[in-house]
């Protein structure tokens, strides 16, 4: 059994930071993720962040509130973050256990992730340069 | 024939494995993706119990029937410390440790069936069911 710790690779596009889980995280890689985004949102002054679930089939308690955390995290950084392809019954499993995410933005895909961060940002900027 | 299978429960990595099996054998009895994934899920919620408040234990998930109907059990047990209030953890958003007290709740809520025994100094048994529409 390999207790090695899962890595999800964080990519930059223009002035925004995607990350896609495509693996089932355990709950030490997962803070790992947590703390990984951060550091980049740190390092490269990202304006915006996606996490994409697309490939996620199960997003228990643990999980769903670490993406919640992420997205406060960032969101005291200067960073707004997106989660984009949540499949169906992992919306129907999140409400269900009670976890609403309120204040995570969502949409249905990458590329709708992309366009709803460029609108948040061109807002935050037309608002005089968002959130500090 | 679908056999039964227990999983020792002992690390964040074995909430992953019981969750995944729990899933497979789901989707072989003819589950859909939804409840496929809230088996899963409150597989995840209980596992996760186990890690936290009892360090070791074991899930057991099988096939079962209550009369015409068909479905799926899952046993989750330990040899903790036990539940001193079980109407207390039951309740939403009440948890005594990194959880965010919707484990036991949340379970209750994704499956059909929720029984829980728990004793003081013994441990922990859990049986959830979720039956086939």
């Amino acid at each position: 059994m390999s207790t090695e710790l899962i890595r999800i690779p964080i990519l930059q596009i223009e002035n925004f930071l995607v990350a896609s889980i495509q693996v089932a995280l355990h709950d030490r890689s997962a803070v790992q993720f947590r703390d990984d985004l951060l550091q980049r949102i740190f390092d490269t002054k990202a304006r915006g962040l996606i996490i994409d679930l697309t490939a996620v089939d199960i997003v228990d308690s643990f999980i769903g509130r670490l993406i919640g955390d992420v997205a406060e995290m960032a969101a005291l950084m200067g960073t707004r973050v997106v989660v984009s392809g949540l499949q169906p019954a992992v919306a129907i499993t999140l409400t269900e256990l009670g976890l609403e995410l309120p204040g995570i933005i969502t949409a249905l895909n990458l590329e709708k992730g992309i366009a709803t961060l460029r609108n948040q940002v061109k807002q935050d900027e037309d608002l005089g340069g968002g959130p500090q | 024939m679908i056999q039964e299978r227990t999983l020792l429960i002992r690390s964040d990595l074995d909430i992953v494995s019981a969750r995944v099996e729990g899933r497979d054998m789901a989707k072989a009895l003819g589950f859909g993706t939804i409840d496929q994934a809230r088996i899963a899920t409150a597989i995840s919620e209980l596992a996760r119990n186990v890690v936290l408040y009892a360090g070791e234990g074991t899930v057991t998930i099988r096939p079962t029937e209550r009369g015409a109907r068909k479905g799926i059990e899952v046993v989750c047990e330990d040899h903790g410390p036990g539940i001193e209030n079980v109407g207390l953890v039951m309740q939403d958003g009440y948890s005594t440790s990194r959880g965010l007290g919707m484990g036991l709740p949340g379970a209750k809520r994704l499956m059909d069936d929720f029984e829980i025994d728990s004793r003081i100094g013994i441990g922990t048994k859990i049986v959830v069911r979720k039956w086939l529409r």
